[in-house]
């Protein structure tokens, strides 16, 4: 599908380049205390992040809670405001961007939610939330608002005389699509979808699934797919970053990914999901991790996995592993990686 | 067979709203034997929650309204709530999803876990916390002893889950209904809880019924499954042959419509179309036959009972029961 808004580019951007990039990005929270409420540490929620999403790909990020995968969402979108590093959109770097130009790019990307219960206004209509964006960025008045918010609504599978409904008359997986509906509003081509099925029951979340997917194709989106369920996300995504501690520890395409982990986490992390498969289930090896993830206000030094792995050795304790290549597309940042 | 040690039968509890009545639970009987790991699956709104909370007459604001609960050679919804408080003190243990808010703030994580013995054996502090203590270690939290004088704050996720085992565990329970018990976590501490369950039910014989909705838990877990759906049971039986060969039109698109690890060509999911039934207004005949692909003519007039289908399997279908085999694109 041609692009059908003129994107302004100060450098030449061509399609096979990134959409995004993110070099050494750091977003970091202040922890306060005392009587004086000073600034006495900070909870390193992303601490280091370098990636690339492709234009078309859906790339999964997948930890576990705390890891600072949703942070890294938010910023790289511009939700958060990072402590360094630099985020690119289309070739141009974003990452101090304010005003009308931060605008300008904002109309590119979305954001879905992860509780349909708590990111609609119970107050507003259907209509009112999924025209908001087009308000807001002055995309449609009038007949052609509500032409527009109408068609929002078909496309993701609800009925379009739904539009003066409250949230609370709708299910869960129905509230997932007015959030889907909304985030399409603005015609963007990037969409940070952060935990978008995890509060559905379990028959709903396939149907969301797929709507997400033929919405891809349809509009020619990207997405950043953020989940704690590595089954979902293999399912879904293109390529799957794994992070951990506010760094991504290893990144390749999906299958490759579940045949081939080459980081202990990684490993340690696929072995943890269930298949429901009693058969296979009974008869799979577990490498069971000891412990509980470490605090991002004080990572351990060197390899920030290194206290619950079970290859560490004295040097991972010394020495941060960078991100290496393992093949094709496929990076790790471990000094004994799997074989 | 073996008598069971727990015997549910036709039990129905219902929530009286002021939209109406809700029928959570709506006529489900099982049986648990001394030892095993039985899986009761189903989505929000199923009933199995209502199910283990009747059994412990911990159901309320909802009423148990019909059906029995035997244990013991008791019913234990006629018993006296003393009685009631003793059984729940030393025979049955429940663990529940959320261990942020099972475990009181204000004490000692160690106090809390020796509470049963002090409580229902009449042990004293010294003797309780001993007990608490060596209790936290056996399942896996580490320096017990400094532990146990730690609050609940102080705990992790997983390590206040591991506290309410032991703290179920302290009186040898016969029985443990373990309710989401790793919903709340991550999934490399769900994989350490769940191995800790394994190990409890293997080191003290304790019969576990495990409620979720996760079916590679059960899948790992438990030799039987019963799948609920709108407050019944419409499928029950191995879990091998369930997985294998569902008889219940629910279970078996609820089995393909999950995204595996191990899948190994992309293709489209296949959802269960429609919604959950609203509990109030329970659609007439079978409640799953307004999302079902099988259906006829009488299932949106009589409900079916849950009968024998195959050689291992109960079901709650017209359509298996009548011979006919669940097959679809």
């Amino acid at each position: 599908m041609p692009e059908t808004r003129p994107v302004q580019l100060k450098r030449a951007w061509t399609t096979s380049d990134p959409l995004v990039s993110v070099r050494e990005l750091k977003t970091w929270f202040p922890v306060a205390s005392g009587v004086l409420q000073r600034t006495t540490a900070h909870v390193r929620a992303v601490d280091g992040v370098d990636l690339d999403i492709k234009k078309g790909e859906t790339l999964g990020l997948v930890g576990e809670s705390g890891c600072g995968k949703s942070t890294l969402g938010r910023t790289i979108i511009r939700l958060l405001d990072p402590t360094a590093g630099t985020i690119k959109f289309k070739g141009e770097d974003i990452t101090h961007q304010r005003g009308a130009a931060l605008r300008a790019h904002r109309r590119d990307m979305a954001m879905i939610f992860q509780d349909p219960y708590a990111s609609l206004d119970p107050r507003q209509t259907v209509g009112d939330i999924v025209g908001e964006p087009l308000d807001v960025h002055r995309l449609a008045v009038g007949p052609a608002r509500r032409e527009r918010v109408r068609e929002l609504l078909d496309v993701v599978g609800l009925n379009p005389g739904f539009v003066d409904r409250y949230p609370h008359e709708f299910s869960g997986g129905q509230r997932q699509r007015i959030g889907i509906a909304r985030a399409l509003a603005v015609d963007p081509s990037f969409i940070v979808c952060d935990e978008p099925i995890s509060a559905l029951d379990v028959s709903i979340q396939a149907q969301i699934i797929n709507l997400l997917e033929s919405l891809q194709s349809k509009f020619d989106l990207t997405y950043l797919f953020i989940a704690h369920d590595l089954s979902v996300v293999k399912h879904i995504s293109n390529r799957i970053a794994v992070m951990y501690l506010g760094k991504i520890m290893e990144i390749a395409p999906g299958q490759q990914l579940y045949r081939r982990p080459r980081h202990p986490y990684t490993g340690s992390l696929l072995s943890a999901i269930p298949i429901p498969d009693p058969l296979i289930e009974r008869a799979r090896e577990r490498v069971l991790l000891q412990g509980d993830v470490a605090s991002p206000v004080n990572p351990p030094s060197g390899c920030r996995f290194r206290t619950r792995c079970p290859r560490a050795k004295p040097h991972c304790a010394e020495e941060e592993p960078p991100l290496e290549s393992f093949g094709a597309e496929h990076l790790a940042a471990c000094f004994y990686p799997l074989d | 067979m073996p008598q069971p040690l727990l015997e549910v039968h036709d039990l129905k509890t219902q929530f009286f709203t002021p939209e109406g009545v809700v029928k959570a639970v709506d006529g489900v009987s099982l049986e648990l034997h001394a030892g095993e790991t039985l899986g009761l699956v189903g989505e929000s709104g199923s009933g199995k929650s209502v199910t283990a909370l009747s059994v412990m007459r911990l159901q309320r604001p909802g009423k148990i309204v019909g059906g029995e609960v035997r244990f013991k050679g008791r019913d234990l919804t006629k018993v006296s709530d003393a009685e009631m408080r003793e059984i729940r003190g030393q025979e049955i243990a429940m663990i529940f999803q959320d261990p942020m808010t099972s475990l009181n703030p204000v004490f000692r994580t160690g106090w809390q876990v020796g509470e049963p013995v002090r409580l229902h054996q009449g042990w004293d502090k010294a003797r309780a916390m001993g007990v608490a203590v060596s209790m936290l270690g056996k399942v896996g939290i580490p320096a017990p002893e400094k532990r146990a004088r730690d609050y609940p704050h102080q705990f992790s996720g997983g390590m206040r889950q591991r506290a309410m085992i032991a703290m179920g565990l302290t009186t040898t329970p016969k029985v443990l209904i373990a309710d989401e018990p790793t919903t709340a976590l991550d999934v490399t501490i769900q994989a350490q809880i769940l191995d800790l369950l394994r190990n409890v039910n293997r080191e003290f014989g304790t019969a576990t019924i495990l409620i979720t909705h996760n079916l590679g838990v059960v899948a790992g877990m438990c030799e039987r499954v019963m799948v609920m759906y709108a407050g019944r049971i419409v499928e029950s039986g191995p879990t091998v042959d369930v997985f294998a060969h569902p008889k219940h039109p629910y279970t078996w698109a609820l089995l393909r419509s999950i995204p595996r690890l191990d899948e190994e060509r992309h293709e489209p999911l296949k959802p269960i179309e429609g919604l959950p039934p609203d509990l109030i207004n329970l659609p007439s005949g079978c409640a799953f036959h307004p999302r079902c692909h099988f259906k006829v003519e009488r299932c949106s007039r009589d409900v079916p009972a849950l009968n024998p289908v195959g050689d291992t399997q109960l079901a709650a279908c017209w359509v298996t029961q009548s011979g006919a085999e669940l097959k679809g694109a």
